[in-house]
């Protein structure tokens, strides 16, 4: 033990890292920590699942029962199940400000920022610990669709692409909702955002229909609505309907880089 | 960078742990630091004494890297806080005023994100963690969810995290507040404790005079973000006659008004922790 503290004074500054080389650092440390918060309480997990299989059972039977979305031909049910997982990382990540909100209130925000880790990394840290709570959220969702019998491409390199895409989607929409945190500064405001947001978020996508069933101004929405091309390249990958899954994956990345730009630069307002 | 670049003049003399210089800073209309002025000596425990609103805890902001200050120049082991923030916050471990250990996971993992945010290589990880958790006498609760800790517990978790990085400064805002005795004592002794053991430079505010006379080596007393005086207790003490204590000097020096003097921001930030301690 004394050996170990004769050797704590100057041992402080031994590691210097490149930059480069911390961010990648960073996301993984947030992802552990997420897993263990996940391994500590799991109900969330289960409760989160509810609305989804809420989606799949009721609106999605029933409108399997009345055809009256053009799905080229697709049950309505396998239609939709890529748009309820996107939806669900949706969910999740939209709120992801408030427990940002939470750490600037309890002091532990301070305390990361006092660590040598940017803010574009702590940042990317936190979008991509909410990607993998989405992530493990949308593997539930994959079991109800098969439990209900939608007949997905299970092929598991499908599935993983899947998980990848809604996990930089989910991502995405974590900094989204920091980057209304750092302009809202309260919770009970970025709860009434988000609220307001998921909504067009949601309708203004092609989750639960095709686009151009849409009047021309919410096309216009959807064209610019990330979840939209979330949804796209699910559908591709999990159901084999036609998707520009290049195009998917250059808009997803763009709109993460975007975001995180966007709330580390307000982060110093949370910080303040 | 090298060991010499990283301590000028380490050989002839030797650097301070902190050094601050005409120190300002405005919020607003509120004029926080006004031209504050002390330095730490390496393996001092110093104290910033003062009422609610004094300007210590924006001091420390400004010397943790969180506040850019509008005037003046603070060096922590001769690095500027502005210009080389990432080799000071390596330097520093932090223990913020508010009780901020992360009460969704296990004191383990508490400690484990700073021993990963400060790069501790992957071969020493769990020995540090387990090394820092034993230190603040945390070995039994370690794998308990933080949420059963007591406040005093917390409290010497967040040391644990601040002393992962083998820090040369350890920064306390407020180390004891909101703890009922026993536990500030507790917090007190492992102080001394890693003082006696590393010689480590402790920089901490207090408004507790008990706390200021066991724990520091010398105090700067602070009021309306100046420092009215700089000396050992003991001398602080003698300067207004024998039988003086340290809260006539803190009377002497800031008047009469400790309680009206508070913020509102930092009555609530103290009630939240007070909450929270339950």
């Amino acid at each position: 033990m004394s050996a170990a503290h004769a050797e704590l004074r100057a041992a402080s500054a031994e590691v210097r890292p490149h930059w480069w080389r911390l961010l990648p650092s960073r996301v993984w440390t947030f992802w552990v920590v997420e897993l263990y918060r996940i391994r500590h309480d799991r109900t969330e997990l289960y409760t989160r699942a509810i609305q989804p299989a809420l989606w799949l059972v009721i609106f999605g039977e029933t409108f399997n029962r009345l055809r009256v979305i053009p799905t080229g031909g697709l049950p309505y049910l396998d239609y939709m199940a890529p748009g309820i997982i996107a939806q669900s990382g949706l969910f999740i990540a939209i709120f992801y400000g408030i427990q940002i909100i939470w750490e600037r209130d309890a002091g532990v925000l301070a305390k990361l920022l006092a660590t040598p880790t940017p803010r574009v990394a702590l940042v990317s840290g936190k979008a991509f610990a909410a990607g993998l709570r989405a992530a493990i959220q949308s593997v539930i969702v994959f079991a109800l669709s098969a439990l209900l019998g939608v007949s997905m491409n299970w092929n598991p390199l499908h599935l993983a692409a899947a998980v990848l895409v809604v996990m930089v989607g989910s991502a995405f929409f974590s900094t989204l909702s920091m980057t209304i945190a750092g302009v809202v500064l309260s919770r009970e405001r970025l709860m009434g955002i988000g609220q307001a947001l998921t909504m067009p978020l949601f309708f203004a996508s092609n989750a639960l229909y095709p686009v151009h069933v849409m009047p021309g101004w919410l096309q216009a929405l959807s064209v610019v609505n990330p979840l939209s091309y979330e949804v796209e390249a699910l559908r591709g990958i999990l159901v084999g309907t036609p998707a520009n899954l290049l195009l998917d994956g250059l808009v997803l990345a763009a709109a993460l880089v975007a975001g995180v730009t966007a709330s580390s630069t307000l982060l110093g307002r949370l910080a303040r | 960078m090298s060991e010499v670049a990283r301590r000028p003049f380490a050989e002839t003399v030797p650097t301070p742990a902190v050094e601050c210089r005409e120190l300002s800073h405005r919020f607003g209309s509120v004029q926080a630091l006004d031209g504050v002025e002390f330095v730490v000596g390496s393996g001092e425990v110093f104290g910033l004494l003062g009422p609610n609103g004094a300007g210590k805890t924006t001091t420390i902001r400004v010397l943790v890297t969180l506040l850019r200050p509008d005037r003046g120049t603070v060096r922590v082991f001769g690095l500027d806080v502005v210009h080389n923030a990432m080799a000071v916050r390596r330097a520093i471990g932090y223990v913020p005023q508010q009780l901020s250990a992360d009460q969704s996971l296990s004191g383990y993992e508490n400690v484990w994100l700073f021993a990963r945010l400060f790069d501790v290589p992957r071969a020493q990880l769990r020995s540090r963690v387990q090394e820092a958790l034993a230190l603040m006498g945390l070995e039994e609760a370690a794998h308990r969810p933080v949420a059963t800790y007591s406040g005093g517990m917390v409290r010497r978790l967040e040391l644990a995290q601040a002393l992962v990085n083998r820090p040369r400064l350890l920064v306390l805002d407020e180390p004891t507040i909101g703890l009922d005795p026993v536990a500030r004592a507790g917090v007190w002794q492992r102080v001394q404790e890693l003082r006696a053991r590393t010689g480590m430079t402790v920089l901490l505010t207090t408004h507790y005079m008990d706390e200021a006379d066991r724990l520091c080596d010398r105090l700067a007393l602070m009021h309306r973000g100046r420092v009215v005086a700089l000396d050992t207790p003991a001398r602080l003490k003698q300067s207004l006659g024998r039988t003086a204590t340290l809260d006539d000097v803190f009377r002497h020096y800031t008047g009469s008004q400790l309680e009206e003097s508070g913020s509102f921001r930092d009555v609530r930030s103290t009630r939240r922790t007070a909450r929270r301690l339950g």
